[in-house]
């Protein structure tokens, strides 16, 4: 069994605590566990990336161009920027939240809605989910990346008492009912 | 126990657990997790230092005084370290002394792509390469004792992709190590000609004897498979060969300076055909070639990381054909955020269209549209020297159409030297200090403009403008960057000035003071022109609505710093609520 997931979205949506937990729970699952991620500048709104990578043994932290099993957009378009580490048979949990980037803040660019539309053809399996009206209905707006965690982890063979566990030790005590209730409406989606 | 922990965390964890006491270290990507997780244990004095050089000469005292010291730093900083390290190659050590340095292949948070093995060979130290997290942990523990038995600094290199991802790691307790007490031993702590003289010789045979120790340390593991093709790497790099060339033969190296030449002769004579794989320079490959070693070559480029696809091609070995990437889709770049105390400054310079002297940090994201109001970033430090180095030039009229712009972390690390140089030399500059009092970038650091020490003890807090004015400056204006048109009128003003002017901005990062966030601002729909003059100030928080050629604040992003209304023409902007 291998999972190479590649779980991406702005500076401040949670991406990295996010890939921590998935690495972890594969760890706590019995597996070998590598993530690697570029952030230094991410808090200033810009694009972040995570790569986690699941196997019996992990060698490059780094998942190859077209060897994504699993997408993690937590924004609506960045799939479209890491389109080229999904292979055929790739799946893309998209969280349809927008957030438009500056050059669209501005008015000189358009968000690609179009594209968005015609680039989800090219994957086997699509599940959408509005991790904001999630987090809403949690009582915690600040958890909605928890709900992305959710649907991810209903794709993933990992017990779900795992996942909880790791989620209460790596979350503030004081938010873990709301991003344990954004896990499992994530989950049930 | 096992835990995943990312590199940085690892080598944090190492330090603690080879018994070390003091730790000093100067903020940089990716290098500054380390320190900031050195901070957990109790045990281990820590402290951010002023700049590098600073940070390695208090390990270097530590050591000195008997103890473990580590100082950690990314590439450029150790430019700064450079004349520490190169003599304190000579003088060797008491306490074990580690300097952990972090390169930036690809350059993801840097201004340059260096090298940092060159450093190995041009001080004479043995580095340490480790591939992954458990590695980096266990090399910094066997670091500390080769650095106590060769006495000499050992350098342990780290790269973006290790400090940055995250791995399995067995946990072990920490060890105490008895204190050696301050050695008082003159022709070794002394560095006068006749001693250096001496520990030069020393330094020489020191380094024939870690050859030695090398060729047979359990740094290097061989594995042997097929006998075609064999595989010299180290660190990240060997992850990627393992992935793309499973039939090969491999000899990891993770004591990479001096290298095990004979143990690496006596691998190429079980393979076929050698090759090396490693990242940036052709350090391991020129060495080599220089002792007479057969190796093949591989078109490598030497710029930017390599990657599992990158060595197959290598290799002519076919890789997967990957979707087609999309172009021209709306960049994220990094944007200074909403509430930043630099926009307001920069706005106004951009106005006045002066050319910046810039440095780095936050403040270099100046650079990007709208604001375009950087022109030059060179080093840590350098635009201030730069800005009396254009000023001089000229004999002082590009002093009138220019400015030199430096954070408060910056101008204490290296920028305080230049000003007292523009000071002392007469020059006609015009400084521009961005107090924010944090170092921002690197992850919101205390510095000594905070008052805080790492671990959040109260503490002195520099008085920036006593200070300009102990250099003998005269023109030492303090303004408030939100207020636009009075950063207009005292830029003019200094500019034009035929003598040595400082500006210093006096509002918080919104990181360093949470409580200067208040009420958002909105905008009167009826009121606003669309004249555009509050989104060419680059906010984050404020849109333009392109079918109603309005301006929009999204008001959850606001931090409610004033700096919109006042470029308002139209008075469109109101802020919520009383406050």
């Amino acid at each position: 069994m291998k999972y190479d997931i590649l779980m991406f979205g702005v500076g401040g949506q949670g991406t990295v605590l996010s890939s921590d937990i998935v690495c972890e729970v594969a760890l706590e699952s019995g597996f070998d566990a590598k993530k690697s991620e570029i952030h230094g500048m991410a808090q200033r709104g810009g694009s972040v990336v995570s790569h986690v990578r699941i196997a019996e043994k992990v060698f490059s932290p780094v998942i190859a161009l077209g060897e994504a099993d699993i997408l993690v957009s937590f924004e609506q378009m960045e799939f479209l920027r890491y389109i080229e580490y999904a292979s055929d048979n790739s799946t893309l949990i998209l969280n349809t939240n927008k957030i438009f980037p500056p050059g669209v803040l501005s008015g000189k660019e358009e968000y690609p809605d179009k594209i968005i539309r015609q680039k989800l053809k090219l994957f086997k399996y699509v599940k959408t989910l509005d991790a904001l009206d999630i987090a809403k209905s949690a009582g915690n707006m600040k958890v909605a990346g928890m709900a992305v965690v959710g649907a991810l982890a209903r794709m993933l063979t990992f017990k779900k008492d795992v996942w909880e566990n790791v989620i209460k030790g790596k979350v503030p005590s004081k938010t873990i009912e709301s991003n344990i209730k954004a896990f499992n409406m994530g989950y049930n989606i | 126990m096992k835990k995943v922990l990312s590199g940085n965390e690892a080598i944090a964890r190492g330090a603690y657990e080879a018994g070390v006491r003091v730790v000093s270290s100067y903020p940089g990507t990716p290098s500054s997790e380390i320190t900031d997780f050195v901070k957990q244990y109790k045990e281990i004095y820590c402290e951010w230092a002023v700049n590098e050089k600073v940070a390695v000469e208090v390990a270097i005292g530590a050591s000195l005084a008997g103890r473990r010291a580590m100082s950690c730093m990314k590439h450029v900083g150790l430019n700064v370290a450079a004349d520490p390290l190169m003599t304190l190659s000579y003088t060797g050590v008491n306490g074990g002394l580690i300097i952990l340095v972090a390169d930036d292949p690809n350059m993801f948070s840097s201004q340059n792509e260096q090298d940092s093995r060159n450093y190995a060979r041009f001080a004479k130290v043995p580095m340490l390469e480790p591939s992954d997290s458990n590695e980096a942990k266990e090399y910094v523990k066997k670091g500390f004792e080769i650095s106590e038995k060769f006495c000499t600094p050992v350098i342990v290199r780290s790269v973006t992709r290790l400090s940055h991802s995250m791995s399995a790691v067995e946990l072990n307790e920490r060890v105490e190590v008895e204190p050696k007490g301050l050695e008082n031993n003159i022709p070794k702590w002394v560095m006068v000609p006749a001693n250096a003289r001496q520990r030069h010789i020393f330094v020489e045979n020191r380094l024939k004897e870690l050859e030695h120790f090398n060729n047979s340390s359990d740094f290097i593991t061989e594995e042997i498979n097929d006998s075609e093709i064999g595989i010299i790497t180290s660190g990240i790099p060997y992850h990627y060969v393992k992935e793309a060339m499973p039939e090969a033969s491999i000899l990891k190296l993770g004591m990479v300076w001096p290298l095990p030449v004979e143990r690496i002769k006596e691998f190429a004579k079980k393979v076929k055909k050698l090759y090396v794989i490693e990242e940036l320079d052709p350090f391991i490959e020129t060495e080599l070639r220089a002792k007479g070693v057969k190796l093949r070559k591989l078109n490598r480029p030497v710029n930017g990381e390599l990657s599992v696809d990158a060595v197959k091609k290598l290799f002519r070995k076919k890789t997967v054909k990957a979707k087609n990437p999309i172009l021209n889709l709306p960049n994220r770049p990094p944007n200074m955020c909403p509430g930043c105390s630099h926009r307001g400054m920069f706005y106004a310079i951009n106005k006045l269209k002066l050319f910046a002297a810039g440095d780095i940090g936050c403040y270099t994201l100046g650079l990007l549209p709208p604001l375009s109001a950087i022109n030059s970033t060179v080093c840590m430090g350098a635009s201030v020297s730069m800005a009396h180095g254009i000023d001089r030039a000229s004999g002082g009229e590009y002093a009138k159409k220019s400015v030199a712009v430096i954070g408060d972390s910056t101008f204490f690390h290296t920028g305080i030297n230049g000003l007292l140089n523009s000071a002392y030399n007469k020059g006609f500059s015009t400084v521009i200090i961005l107090d924010n009092r944090i170092t921002g970038m690197t992850g919101h650091q205390p510095n000594p403009g905070t008052g805080i020490t790492i671990r959040g003890e109260e503490g002195p807090k520099v008085n920036i403008e006593m200070l300009c004015r102990a250099f003998g400056i005269k023109n030492v204006t303090t303004v408030d960057p939100f207020d636009v048109d009075e950063c207009v009128r005292v830029l003019k003003e200094e500019t034009a000035r035929e003598e040595l002017s400082v500006i210093i901005t006096n509002r918080p990062c919104i990181f360093a003071d949470r409580t200067v966030i208040t009420n958002p601002y909105y905008i009167k729909e009826d009121k606003c022109t669309g004249c555009t003059a509050c989104t060419r100030l680059g906010c984050p928080a404020i849109s333009w609505d392109a079918k109603k050629k309005k301006a929009l604040i999204d008001e959850t992003l606001c931090t409610g710093c004033s700096l919109c209304p006042k470029v308002c023409r139209f008075d469109a902007i109101f802020q919520r609520g009383d406050k």
